[in-house]
């Protein structure tokens, strides 16, 4: 059974529920008063629209609209500028709620497989994780070579100027695709994000099962 | 003995050929002239950042920080931490936000610690380079060092979001905040107090994923900028610095603008005013050359 499958059988019609127990911060969303000041304080809302922007997103979660709110593109659409949390009149963390959505929906595999932010997203947190540092060159090269190597190649060319800028003003160097930053005690990094993996997959069947 | 110390959190991107390592070699130079001693936090790891999210979960991300909790209090115990990245002050904010605030979190956090071999007794308090300028030195000490003022420079003061939202610093509005203006006009050079955009969002990492959405962001930025008559925009944050600065050729031949105008760290501005000289400035690594503070920098100072 599919990790989707089964959190839907548990959480059958009670959406909201799921939502509270499974999702960063959810227990905010019955908070939400549908005034729409979030919507109306997204940048990337305001330019080119999210499909559900996150008031809509609140009470589609509280209509029990779970495969439309779970494979939506719009909570990756968050530029984490936290404008919205600042200006909600109730104080919910939006942004967090948003992000944790967003988490959410990727860990029961049900987000959107080719969205750029989605793939993003995880690519950062590989490269920071790898090493304890970030590595910029191989971050950006990952996202380029995202859809295949042809792909890469005229994206890379796209970005040449941009890039060659940086290299030249020592913001950029090539010798990071050899090594690079990193931090000394990887191993302990390491067990200690799997450590702390391990208690909240435990925490959140917890959860589920109570 | 320096009159201010702190442990310091540099972050990914101001290592040495990383994109805000000018910003770094600026704030060694300002830090000097101000005798304020940061000492590195050894084998400090990245915050996560905000957009790491989709894989970090909420307990991991937190022990990431925490791990530089840990590591302070165990080199440096008792000293603040101080970031002058907006991403790793934010990140590091909140995980003490939320480890303070809950039992449970930081039970878990130590249990992971555990697996490094670390540990948090006490929670450290977590500053933006700007909040030590402003609190702990305070304007009028800031002025005291300039003997090279900028004057005549029309200066954009683009605060952006993470060092504004959701925490800010203290005293200012999220909405207009005064404290980059007031920099502005420490180094003698003239602030823009109506430059709409001085909060917008730069688009953060979409400029990577989704570059149309920031970039149109971006274009509202410099344009206003422009608008106002600014010579340069000024910034407290790595990513807005770099997103604001190094698309602006992508933003021209998408938008057909012929945008061309530097973007600096209020560090670099510092610096100059403080009689420092281009290298120490970091002005080197400006990819839109910042020729009129080069010339500035490049004049005798009168001592």
């Amino acid at each position: 059974m599919s990790a989707n499958t089964v959190v839907a059988e548990k959480y059958r019609n009670n959406f909201l529920k799921e939502i509270e127990e499974q999702v960063e911060m959810g227990d905010w969303v019955k908070m939400c008063m549908q005034c729409g000041v979030c919507s109306g304080s997204c940048p990337t809302n305001f330019q080119s629209a999210w499909e559900h922007p996150p008031q809509e997103l609140f009470m589609m979660i509280r209509a029990g609209k779970r495969e439309e709110v779970l494979t939506s593109t719009s909570m990756w659409n968050c530029t984490s500028c936290y404008n919205c949390i600042v200006r909600c009149p109730r104080k919910i963390p939006i942004t967090h709620i948003m992000h944790g959505i967003a988490e959410y929906a990727h860990r029961i595999g049900m987000a959107p497989k080719m969205q750029a932010t989605r793939f993003f997203s995880g690519l950062f947190w590989k490269n920071c994780t790898h090493t304890g540092r970030v590595n910029e060159l191989k971050l950006s090269l990952g996202l380029y070579f995202k859809d295949g190597f042809v792909q890469g190649v005229k994206n890379g060319m796209a970005m040449q100027s941009v890039a060659l800028g940086l290299v030249k003003a020592g913001r950029l160097n090539v010798l990071e695709l050899f090594g690079g930053h990193k931090c000394k005690d990887q191993k302990g990094i390491h067990a200690m994000l799997a450590k702390a993996y391990e208690i909240e997959r435990v925490r959140k069947a917890a959860k589920m099962a109570g | 003995m320096a009159t201010k110390e702190y442990a310091f959190y540099p972050g990914c991107s101001s290592q040495k050929g990383a994109s805000a390592s000018n910003y770094l070699t600026s704030v060694e130079a300002m830090c000097k002239t101000l005798d304020v001693k940061l000492t590195e936090i050894p084998d400090w790891n990245c915050c996560g950042a905000s957009i790491g999210y989709a894989e970090a979960g909420e307990l991991p991300r937190h022990v990431l920080n925490a791990r530089n909790f840990a590591l302070s209090e165990q080199h440096m115990p008792g000293k603040e931490i101080v970031a002058t990245c907006a991403a790793c002050w934010l990140g590091a904010r909140e995980t003490r936000e939320r480890l303070t605030h809950s039992e449970t979190l930081m039970a878990d956090t130590r249990e992971a610690l555990k697996e490094a071999g670390l540990t948090i007794n006490e929670m450290p308090n977590i500053r933006h380079m700007v909040e030590v300028l402003i609190e702990d030195l305070g304007f009028d000490e800031m002025k005291k060092h300039v003997v090279r003022p900028l004057e005549g420079v029309k200066i954009a003061g683009y605060v952006g979001c993470q060092t504004n939202r959701p925490f800010g610093v203290d005293g200012e509005s999220f909405e207009n905040p005064q404290y980059l203006d007031k920099m502005v006009e420490m180094v003698g050079a003239e602030p823009i107090p109506d430059y709409e955009q001085k909060v917008t969002c730069c688009g953060g990492a979409l400029a990577f994923s989704e570059p149309e959405k920031a970039q149109a962001q971006i274009k509202d930025i410099v344009e206003s900028a422009y608008d106002h008559g600014a010579e340069m925009i000024v910034t407290p944050c790595p990513l807005c610095q770099a997103n604001v600065e190094i698309y602006q050729g992508q933003v021209n031949k998408r938008y057909g603008t012929k945008f061309d105008i530097p973007v600096m760290y209020y560090s670099q501005l510092m610096v100059v005013a403080y009689g420092g000289d281009a290298k120490a400035a970091g002005l080197n690594g400006q990819v839109i050359k910042a020729r009129r503070l080069e010339e500035i920098a490049a004049k005798q100072v009168k001592r």
